[in-house]
């Protein structure tokens, strides 16, 4: 059997593909941060609380109202995002001048409330989503088995990242944006609404949150404490990429994803902490984050 | 400040002693520590509290005039969260006994202040062999199953049936690592091999790489030495990577019926799990698991039943013997069968290892299932002589 690095090359193959699946939740998440980071300057901590949220609201969707997982992804993080709107303009706008540290206790408290809410209703065992019949079973690639389910979770949050990417950094819609957390004054004086931006970025950065749940509902359990046991590897991942930066949110997200990956290979117990091993590093050697801009 | 405090709480403890011979300061107070937000929340929990409830209300929640109180307290399953409440209900709530505790680490931190304090801990929930073993308390009753009980029945069935080669998905901390080995050693005494293993983190939710190595090792059985929601997630993602159409056999070495409710029997059906309980099993199982189900909203697990069984049975042994000294009730929960819609006629060994059956459960399909909560078939009812460890051997040094 052909080996690399001591390890045979089947056993690699399959868990850097697995490790490119779990970095693409990686990175669908630590976007929605970056995203918010980068405009609102908040560090939202609430942002597991809302995957969670998209998982159950598509799971509500399925056992109420007989509502499947395709028009789910969609209407999911639609919900969310509005959850998200209202939460900016009611408490969130309200802290902008003070410090980032008001905003964080805030999302922080918004989570616990909204995760202790859930398993006071729906208990800490969680509820079965379904695979969607068009994604069962999978494909033999010869060195693993890819369930269709997870190739599709790349596929999609990989499209979705790009798309987002080219959103902020390509269009006019982005270049205001980008202005307006530069400068919010002088944008607005050039008569663009700026509030308005800023509360459809908190909106559009939650709901891919929420995206992420659903997406992730037929492969973990809805669960009220699936967004806990995530958004602290996401925080690393966004500190890792450099707080605010959307490319460095992706690639990191993917490559950690992969050490990860590797990482339950070579020494399965610390696949659990090798992504703040090398927060630690970086934040050593480049505080501000692989891609990130020093302030 | 210290010392005035202990002799004005030993003062307090004369007067209150001198004043009621019989109950100790007025009242039977039962603290229920649990996991009430986390993992195990949802198999003992609040759950549990409700259970012990019921067992008071069978006595009018009175014993010869004397009110039974319940309170509950959320160990966060931390042994010194477990501890200190433990201390704190004893010393300062006046607590009589500690009951629940799921958690091995928390009711091993527990037990030896229960120990000390000389106050009786009634278990249903922890695991590890050790509360009966090196670690066991004249005042420790281990109620409803532990490590070698769930994991030697399961590995014992599979073995028998054929399936000989195992591979251990294990969650990293002395929970997993007893329950791997009590299986192992199951295994092997009955011929079968151990081809590998893989450890994991508590609280891993994605458990794919560690299906593709238990999938290329080849084994025959997979085996799931972990609990709550990494045993559903690993149950879950297992049937995503096809690993049971492979003709591999899961095995779950400790399912509850809430894990089951929350897997879905697409998923879970065909798994082989013992457990102590089934709502299902007898007119008194369901009719008392109808009486929690209204309270709760769904049905009990086994450690939630085996709480109304160890409170109700602490009771009626206070309300025979007309006090609830430590010493006195201990003896006569000890020479008292166990007798309730939970158990028949079920003796308590030496070192507080209650003997209870232990039962071979199967999953049913989801075309054997007739209405909600009928998840089981009952392969097999195995006596606790030969579920638990011998007591002789158990390594307690009260055994005789």
């Amino acid at each position: 059997m052909v080996t690399l690095f001591g390890i045979p090359a089947q056993a690699l193959f399959g868990q850097l593909l697995l490790g490119l699946i779990n970095g693409s939740f990686y990175a669908l998440l630590s976007l929605g941060l970056a995203v918010i980071f980068g405009m609102l300057n908040v560090i939202n901590f609430a942002h597991g609380a809302f995957y969670m949220v998209g998982a159950f609201t598509a799971w509500l969707m399925l056992q109420h109202l007989g509502i499947g997982y395709w028009p789910a992804l969609l209407l999911a993080p639609l919900v969310v995002g509005l959850l998200g709107i209202v939460l900016e303009k009611t408490m969130l706008s309200r802290l902008y001048k003070l410090d980032h540290l008001y905003g964080l206790l805030l999302t922080f408290g918004v989570a616990l409330m909204l995760e202790g809410g859930f398993r006071h209703w729906f208990g800490v065992s969680g509820m079965p989503y379904p695979i969607p019949a068009e994604l069962r079973g999978g494909q033999n690639l010869g060195f693993m088995f890819l369930p269709n389910y997870r190739g599709w979770v790349v596929i999609a949050s990989l499209v979705v990242c790009l798309g987002t990417w080219y959103a902020i950094e390509r269009t006019r819609l982005g270049a205001y944006l980008r202005a307006a957390t530069e400068n919010p004054v002088l944008v607005q004086a050039f008569g663009i609404n700026v509030p308005v931006m800023v509360t459809a970025t908190y909106g559009f950065g939650v709901a891919l949150a929420g995206l992420a749940g659903v997406l992730a509902a037929p492969i973990y359990q809805v669960n009220p404490l699936m967004g806990s046991n995530l958004i602290v590897i996401v925080f690393a991942v966004v500190v890792i990429g450099g707080m605010g930066s959307i490319l460095g949110a992706i690639v990191t997200g993917l490559g950690l994803g992969l050490l990860e990956g590797l990482t339950k290979v070579v020494y399965p117990e610390a696949s659990s902490i090798v992504v703040f091993v090398i927060m630690a590093i970086v934040l050593l050697i480049k505080p501000a984050g692989l891609f990130g801009r020093e302030r | 400040m210290r010392s005035i405090l202990l002799a004005g709480g030993a003062v307090a403890a004369l007067v209150s002693g001198a004043a009621h011979a019989q109950m100790s300061d007025g009242v039977i107070k039962i603290g229920m520590l649990s996991d009430r937000s986390g993992i195990y929340a949802d198999i003992n929990g609040e759950g549990s509290a409700i259970a012990a409830r019921l067992a008071a209300e069978e006595f009018g929640n009175a014993i010869n005039g004397t009110p039974i109180e319940i309170i509950v307290g959320d160990h966060q399953n931390k042994a010194d969260i477990a501890a200190n409440l433990a201390r704190q209900w004893i010393d300062t709530e006046r607590v009589d006994v500690v009951a629940d505790v799921p958690n091995s680490a928390a009711a091993l931190a527990v037990q030896v202040i229960t120990r000390d304090k000389k106050r009786l801990f009634l278990m249903s929930g922890p695991g590890s062999t050790d509360l009966t073993g090196k670690e066991c308390s004249p005042y420790g009753f281990h109620w409803t199953w532990d490590n070698h009980a769930v994991a030697s029945a399961t590995a014992r069935a599979l073995v028998e049936q054929g399936r000989k080669s195992w591979y251990f998905v294990t969650a990293d901390y002395a929970f997993g690592h007893s329950l791997e080995a009590e299986a192992t050693g199951t295994v092997k005494q009955l011929g079968g091999t151990v081809t590998g293993g893989v450890r994991h983190p508590l609280g891993t939710s994605d458990f794919s790489s560690f299906l593709l190595q238990a999938q290329a090792s080849g084994a025959e059985v997979v085996a799931f030495a972990n609990a709550g929601g990494d045993t559903i997630n690993a149950v879950k993602q297992a049937s995503e990577f096809g690993l049971p159409q492979g003709g591999q056999t899961m095995a779950g070495l400790l399912l509850n019926v809430n894990d089951v409710h929350a897997l879905g029997l697409e998923i879970s059906q065909g798994l082989m799990l013992a457990n102590s309980f089934y709502w299902d099993m007898t007119d008194e199982t369901r009719a008392w698991s109808k009486r929690f189900e209204e309270r709760t909203g769904r049905k009990p697990s086994m450690n939630q039943a085996g709480v109304y069984s160890s409170v109700r049975h602490y009771l009626k042994a206070v309300q025979e013997i007309g006090t609830d000294d430590a010493d006195k009730v201990a003896a006569r929960m000890r020479s008292l069968p166990v007798n309730d819609m939970m158990m028949k006629d079920v003796r308590i060994a030496d070192n507080g290892r209650v003997m209870n059956h232990m039962y071979l459960l199967q999953v049913k399909t989801p075309a054997e299932t007739q209405y909600p909560w009928d998840y089981f078939k009952v392969l097999q009812d195995i006596p606790g002589d030969r579920a638990y460890i011998d007591p002789q051997k158990s390594g307690c040094p009260l055994v005789k």
